[in-house]
């Protein structure tokens, strides 16, 4: 079983806020930059990973339950998108690796992305 | 007595970054009533392409949400340009959103067939030059909320 700290671990991510990261459990992972593909995606207990940097990112985990958002290639957010996520509830982490390399080491991992 | 909970938003059209946040209101709303996590999800999914609709179409506009023991109630409203061909809106990826809204992570053509996907049922009615109203119905199961 896989914790939101060991998605941090696995990215070599800077946790920019984290919440409850030792008992959360992570089951399934979706990488997109496009939001609406995000939304046609309902998995429990998942990590998002994307490029876009925007705070309808944060808005789109909050509608999804997503328990931890990952920023790839070292995209960051404002104070405005951390405080979002705090008052939500959900970590975010930015990591320097690419998209497909985030992708590929979650995968090999053990975690799927799910129907 | 009328045990129906009624809340009214509205959208403004001119500033994408705070789409959306009806649709944090009303998951809020749900979450504090005791809204099953599931049906609390979906209603929120289809409020907050809605949502984006509106300020990407549409220059923003009404939302009503009737809560009552059975269902949830969207009704969307706007005073945009009406969509000219309803199948094709609905056809998945199939999008007159323009470039920079992709940009912005939307307009991948997935807004009606997500929110028709996680509501129970949809209806759209439009009028080019006049507008359009989207009403969603998510059912909810017996006991809940009573």
């Amino acid at each position: 079983m896989l914790y939101v700290k060991d998605i941090a671990r696995l990215l070599d991510a800077k946790i920019l806020y984290g919440t409850n990261m030792d008992t959360t459990e992570v089951h399934s992972v979706c990488g997109s930059d496009m939001m609406s593909d995000v939304l046609a995606y309902v998995k429990n207990q998942s990590v998002l990973l994307t490029g876009l940097c925007n705070p309808q990112t944060i808005r789109t985990a909050e509608m999804m339950d997503i328990v931890c958002l990952v920023f790839v290639r070292n995209k960051q957010p404002d104070e405005t998108m951390i405080e979002l996520a705090k008052q939500r509830g959900i970590s975010v982490f930015t990591t320097y690796h690419t998209m497909f390399t985030s992708c590929g080491i979650l995968y090999t991992a053990g975690l799927k992305g799910g129907a | 007595m009328d045990d129906t909970i009624k809340l009214e938003y509205t959208v403004s059209g001119d500033d994408f970054t705070r789409a959306g946040e009806a649709s944090s209101n009303l998951k809020n709303v749900l979450r504090q009533i005791g809204a099953p996590p599931d049906i609390t999800r979906r209603v929120s999914i289809a409020m907050y392409e809605g949502e984006i609709n509106m300020v990407i179409h549409a220059n923003g506009g009404t939302i009503t949400v009737l809560i009552s023991p059975e269902s949830i109630k969207m009704i969307l409203k706007d005073q945009g340009p009406g969509i000219p061909d309803i199948d094709k809106a609905m056809q998945a990826g199939y999008s007159t959103a323009p470039d920079d809204i992709r940009t912005l992570g939307f307009g991948a053509g997935m807004g009606l067939p997500n929110m028709k996907k996680y509501t129970d049922d949809m209806q759209i009615e439009t009028e080019l030059g006049v507008g359009t109203t989207v009403t969603m119905v998510v059912n909810l199961p017996a006991a809940v909320l009573q």
